[in-house]
């Protein structure tokens, strides 16, 4: 087994941009939970991880700071998982289903490598 | 009580206080004299009491024998009294005013302390399950086989091997420092867990034995509780799970002997002080910030004793089976999880999740899909319950597959809880 970083990119010009109601945030917390806990289920799960808070800072060689990235660019991270499994082929029908492309995101899969 | 029933009682109730005040004292190379000297106090009362009758007060009369007993082996053996007068915290130099605390106080700080020793990292899960039960709940070799559904003679190799390992790698009875309790509370947890559940769903047909072996965990537990340094969320959320589950235990098993399926099961019949001592226990684990997998297996055993299905109800049963197996995996959680996804999403998601599972040589997994498919294709439900019928080991399980099997086309719905 081997693991993989699974990558949640959202393109947030494509999300509604109205605040949502507590329902609604409920029901979206509700299909990731279900979602990983699929995973989970398998025993293929390693690191449920974090989803990420919006806005950030960008820090370039010479101690140059900016701003960003911004929510305006297309896909811009909002989060991360950690899941094992044989193949990378095996790891990317994990990331099928993630309820990330109901609102127009992608996974990316990406292998870790041993140190 | 007849003295034919008092002396087993009193051998259940008694023996185990008795050792674990002398494995206390004597060290943990000597759990065998200290075994031997409560074995011969037993002895001793019942030729005496089928001779002379009962004394006046039983359990007095046993401490007494036993610490002159006690005296008496040291005496004979001035060499292992030379042996363990290090060993000993009493400040006496002979034998003769030797203490031998047989206060309550003392005889719980003992079995506290017998309790993580035995739950030593050293040994494998299954002697300290075995161990356990010996040593601190005054069970034989035969019951404990009889629980194991093995022999006795696997039963006295597994014990006298385990005794061997924790005198080799020199392990302390003593009272757990904080840095102890919080390293081998997770072990001493998982060994109260896994008896009470060796009692709870053991195939064995002896239903008085499975109810012993759940008393005697929850026993154990509440030990811990009345100790301010590991009365700890975790075990309090553990107490919580024993109660909702014994709750239930008059109600899953019909008077032959047979398991009743939740569904089936009489709620005249659940115990309603352990639901609420379940509730109670509940609430006090909350506090702090630390969340094991007791709090959230117990917090699943409460919606359990919600007998009328909601939304509610597995909308909450499935997240919490979502938290708990990213917390630990194990095949039966994923199983129960996948049924409650059923019931919260619809049986066609879940049975897209549980072809995932991965879990073919399971008896339980193809028990679920049968259930699952159950409504929508019987024929391929028929096969799945064929398929858990030959994979199924113990006669108990035999009969609730075909139980469902006859119940095909029925409305049926029910797991093992």
């Amino acid at each position: 087994m081997k693991n993989f970083l699974l990558v949640y990119r959202n393109d947030y010009n494509a999300l509604p941009k109205t605040d949502r109601s507590p329902e609604e945030m409920q029901a979206t917390m509700k299909l990731w939970m279900d979602w990983i806990g699929g995973i989970a289920a398998q025993n293929k799960l390693v690191d449920k991880g974090s989803s990420l808070a919006g806005g950030g800072k960008v820090v370039r060689p010479n101690n140059v700071v900016t701003d960003g990235p911004y929510t305006e660019i297309k896909e811009l991270i909002g989060g991360f998982s950690i899941v094992k499994a044989d193949s990378m082929e095996e790891a990317a029908e994990l990331s099928k289903g993630c309820p990330i492309f109901a609102t127009g995101g992608n996974v990316e899969v990406r292998e870790i490598n041993q140190m | 009580m007849q003295q034919q029933e008092l002396i087993p009682h009193l051998f259940r109730t008694e023996y185990r206080k008795i050792v674990s005040v002398l494995c206390n004292l004597f060290g943990i190379d000597h759990i065998e004299i200290a075994e031997d000297i409560v074995s011969d106090t037993f002895l001793t009362a019942t030729e005496l009491w089928g001779l002379k009758g009962l004394p006046e007060n039983p359990t007095a009369w046993l401490y007494t024998v036993a610490k002159n007993k006690t005296r008496d082996y040291l005496k004979r053996h001035t060499l292992f009294a030379q042996k363990i007068a290090g060993e000993i915290k009493y400040s006496s130099t002979s034998s003769e005013e030797l203490d031998i605390d047989l206060s309550n106080k003392n005889i719980d700080d003992s079995q506290l302390a017998m309790m993580f020793a035995i739950c030593h990292p050293c040994i494998p899960i299954e002697s300290q399950i075995g161990l356990s039960l010996n040593l601190l709940c005054g069970f034989g070799a035969e019951e404990i086989a009889d629980a194991f559904l093995t022999n006795k003679e696997t039963i006295y190799k597994r014990l006298k091997r385990a005794k061997e390992k924790l005198r080799m790698e020199k392990v302390k009875i003593e009272q757990p420092s904080l840095l102890e309790i919080n390293e081998r509370l997770e072990t001493v947890l998982t060994t109260l867990y896994l008896l009470f559940n060796e009692g709870y769903y053991s195939p064995s047909q002896n239903t008085g034995l499975r109810k012993d072996l759940c008393m005697e965990a929850m026993r154990l537990n509440y030990l811990l509780m009345a100790n301010s340094t590991t009365n700890k969320p975790q075990v309090n959320a553990l107490f919580s799970l024993m109660s909702f589950h014994s709750s239930r235990f008059d109600a899953r098993t019909n008077p032959q002997g047979e398991p009743v399926l939740y569904d089936d099961q009489d709620t005249n019949l659940w115990n309603n002080e352990l639901i609420a001592q379940g509730e109670y226990y509940l609430n006090l684990s909350s506090h702090g910030n630390q969340l094991s997998k007791y709090h959230l297996e117990a917090a699943i055993a409460y919606w359990h004793t919600e007998k009328q299905d909601s939304a509610e109800k597995w909308e909450n049963i499935l997240q919490l089976y979502n938290r708990l197996l990213q917390m630990e995996y194990s095949p039966i959680a994923a199983l129960n999880r996948t049924y409650a996804l059923a019931r919260a999403n619809g049986h066609e998601a879940a049975i897209i999740e549980a072809e995932k599972l991965n879990l073919n040589s399971n008896h339980l997994y193809h028990s679920l899909l049968g259930n699952l498919y159950a409504q929508i294709n019987p024929t391929k439900a028929l096969e799945h319950y064929q398929q858990s019928l030959a994979l199924a080991k113990s006669v108990a399980d035999k009969a609730t597959i075909t139980k469902h099997i006859n119940r095909l086309g029925a409305n049926d719905a029910s797991i093992n809880v």
